[in-house]
């Protein structure tokens, strides 16, 4: 780090650390959805059908996820009501 | 028995034609009768890096559709005679890569070759799937940068579920990463991933590391494989990557910043 950089550097966090978490995040969420059952974005859609019919919510407030633990497969699914 | 390699990464622009050509010219020159096919149809451009655009005559293409003899369109390479290269086709619509126009190519050239080196087109349309489909091992060339890494995964994923030895339930695509475009001192600084952040995203093993070097360009203008100019970084880091693809276990180099004199220390540089 020169004189220079002391000075006029921010307090910003590295944007390496930031690359790697986002990444770790998609990599891990799309290496599910490659890996899930192709069943999985039909029933989503249809969860959030049944969801709608009585609170209206975004796409994105409902998350549906498949994980694998080796003997037995979890259905893990998220909603957020809106207040 | 030929080994067949592909040369991928999903994303463009990462060095795959330059990690081709260099890795092929390696494995020539350490004795290994070499073949690198550009299955970029349409977009040809293996043929202007190894210096023989203007030695084309045939193409891939034509040797599927049963216009030419493999012979006749092999290109051998004027500066090792161990190496040829099979050019792209530059007019032909790319579906004219079909699965058993290139398994018979393979095939073919499986009987003269020990090492067949497939050059990936970008994305992950016909032309990738094609020339990683019959692959025994996979060289996935990752730049340090986000969307690089997260295309290798999608292209890893490919490799896993939709290559000939995965449909086939064979041993599944011996997987390597190599990094290129890396530059150490901006790893210090924080600006760019490490090569363990990358491993551990992607968790293949490191075949190599290329350092972002001005000899990548010159030789590309010159029409002459990197790995040929032995005094500079990238051409040094090609010959280890090539010679552990050979089984030789050598340490990585370029991985580290080197060090800075007193005075670029204080007053940046």
């Amino acid at each position: 780090m020169s004189i220079f950089e002391l000075f006029s550097r921010n307090k910003e966090e590295r944007s390496a650390n930031v690359a790697k978490e986002r990444l770790q995040v998609i990599v891990a969420h799309e290496r599910r959805a490659r890996n899930a059952p192709s069943y999985l974005p039909a029933m989503q859609n249809e969860i959030l059908a049944v969801i709608r019919k009585y609170v209206e919510i975004d796409n994105d407030q409902l998350q549906v996820d498949l994980n694998d633990d080796g003997n037995c497969s979890v259905l893990e699914v998220n909603v957020n009501l809106p207040k | 028995m030929a080994t067949i390699i592909v040369v991928t990464s999903g994303k463009g622009g990462v060095g795959k034609t330059t990690t081709s050509a260099a890795v092929s010219m390696g494995l020539a020159q350490a004795g290994h009768k070499t073949v690198v096919i550009d299955f970029d149809i349409g977009l040809r451009n293996l043929d202007i890096i190894m210096n023989c655009e203007r030695r084309v005559v045939f193409d891939f293409v034509n040797v599927i559709q049963g216009d030419a003899s493999l012979n006749q369109a092999l290109i051998k390479d004027k500066r090792c005679d161990k190496l040829f290269i099979l050019p792209a086709s530059q007019t032909r619509d790319k579906d004219a890569l079909t699965k058993d126009g290139v398994q018979q190519v393979l095939n073919q050239l499986k009987q003269d070759f020990e090492f067949i080196i497939c050059d990936s087109p970008a994305g992950i349309e016909h032309g990738a799937q094609m020339a990683l489909y019959f692959a025994d091992k996979a060289i996935v060339v990752t730049n340090p940068e986000v969307s690089s890494v997260r295309d290798s995964d999608r292209i890893l994923g490919i490799l896993q579920s939709k290559s000939y030895r995965a449909e086939n339930n064979m041993p599944p695509v011996d997987e390597h990463l190599l990094i290129t475009r890396f530059d150490p001192a901006r790893v210090i600084k924080g600006e760019m991933l490490s090569i363990a952040d990358i491993e551990d995203i992607l968790a293949v093993k490191l075949l190599g590391v290329i350092p972002e070097s001005q000899a990548v360009l010159n030789a590309s203008n010159n029409g002459t494989p990197v790995i040929l100019d032995e005094k500079s970084d990238a051409g040094q880091a090609y010959q280890d990557t090539v010679a552990r693809l050979l089984g030789d276990d050598r340490p990585h180099r370029f991985t580290e910043a080197q060090k800075k004199g007193f005075l670029q220390r204080v007053f940046g540089g």
